[in-house]
């Protein structure tokens, strides 16, 4: 007769304990990350069909990770300042890496197809990746394309160092005055500290 | 000499009615002008900096502001369209005001923004705001804003609150309640 009472008692309890605590996993999933934070690797698919991932790049220092989709206008925008990023650091250990975090079920635009169409003509000479489980842009934080996370490599782990902008002007490229991202990367790569951690620009939502 | 004369009469009487209703149709004719020139006038939308628009967002006034940033080439943005449009219709009695603020690209306004709002009939009131340093303004509307759109500040003398999300009808308008009240 006690087990009777105390067993349908202890599940409630159980169960009050696992909702609350998925409740704060979500909201520590919602925030993404911060600078200082450690990246998990990531391992998705890229438009040549192999898989890639943060552990494929033995030798890098560090990673230029952006977010970025293939219509967005602020993202089309940026599509020659990407690839001159990757030209001029992937030599020096800051590769680019592009994920495009919006399901192509909410936004047509962003097939797979249309992601190796957008490579080819636009020449990306760096990975265009699929967020197959539109997790991985969540686990970043990034609420936009596009959003530049750049991750420096510190005793085999990637830490975010800086978040946020290109530049400081998304639409104009002649008139960009603030190179925001390319300074946050030489200041690494002479040992310096970032001096501007975080910016904003506008962007399209992410489309999940 | 009488019928001719009452022909001739008759005659003048009826051009009087004719220019009389042309006249009328040439007021009706000024009337639908005016309204058409208010259109034109209403639909040539200022294209503002930042600093020029920032006094939108500190006013001291009774009137709950509900601010939108929305572009044409945003499809959320234009989803939702229709449910500010709502808002002002359905608050033009109390102190709600509706602004909203169009990203589009300064070369496309001309081209997409002005034949956009004039097509939908937008009664809300629609400002580009034409300012690149998008990083220096974002956080002077809210310390939050990433900078995604669509994005809405809704605020009064009491309180303030941003949101970088879309909306549906009722979930807007239930923000707005708890605001006012």
């Amino acid at each position: 007769m006690e087990i009777k009472r105390i067993l349908p008692q202890t599940f409630l309890v159980l169960s009050m304990v696992f909702i609350l605590s998925s409740f704060m996993l979500n909201e520590t999933n919602i925030k993404g990350y911060e600078i200082g934070d450690e990246v998990s690797n990531i391992d998705l698919k890229n438009v040549d069909e192999t898989m890639v991932s943060f552990l494929d790049y033995k030798d890098a220092k560090g990673f230029i990770v952006i977010f970025t989709c293939n219509t967005c206008p602020y993202s089309v925008a940026s599509e020659d300042r990407i690839n001159q990023l990757d030209a001029e650091f992937k030599s020096k250990g800051y590769p680019v890496i592009a994920i495009n975090p919006n399901n192509p079920n909410v936004q047509p635009d962003d097939t797979f197809v249309l992601m190796q169409q957008k490579a080819k003509e636009m020449n990306f000479t760096f990975p265009y990746l699929y967020d197959e489980s539109h997790s991985v842009y969540a686990q970043f934080g990034a609420t936009k394309t596009p959003h530049v996370y750049l991750l420096q490599k510190e005793k085999g782990k990637n830490i975010v160092k800086y978040i946020g902008a290109i530049d400081d002007n998304v639409r104009d490229e002649s008139a960009v005055k603030d190179h925001f991202l390319a300074n946050a990367v030489n200041e690494l790569l002479v040992g310096k500290e970032v001096s501007v951690k975080k910016t904003k620009a506008i962007g399209c939502s992410v489309k999940v | 000499m009488n019928k001719l004369l009452l022909i001739a009469c008759l005659f003048l009487f009826h051009s009087c009615l004719n220019s009389s209703s042309e006249t009328n149709d040439k007021t009706e004719e000024n009337t639908s002008e005016l309204n058409e020139s208010k259109s034109i006038i209403k639909s040539t939308i200022p294209s503002l900096s930042f600093s020029e628009i920032e006094p939108f967002f500190r006013r001291e006034n009774d009137t709950t502001y509900v601010i939108n940033f929305w572009a044409t080439w945003c499809k959320p943005c234009i989803k939702e369209l229709p449910y500010f449009e709502k808002i002002t219709e359905n608050y033009k009695d109390q102190k709600v005001k509706v602004v909203l603020i169009s990203l589009d690209f300064p070369k496309k306004v001309a081209s997409n923004l002005i034949p956009f709002v004039r097509k939908r009939n937008i009664k809300s009131e629609v400002i580009h705001l034409n300012d690149s340093d998008a990083n220096t303004w974002i956080p002077k509307v809210s310390e939050e804003w990433e900078g995604a759109i669509p994005a809405t500040l809704i605020y009064n003398k009491q309180e303030r609150k941003f949101y970088e999300r879309s909306f549906t009808y009722e979930e807007l308008e239930n923000e707005l309640e708890n605001i006012l009240n």
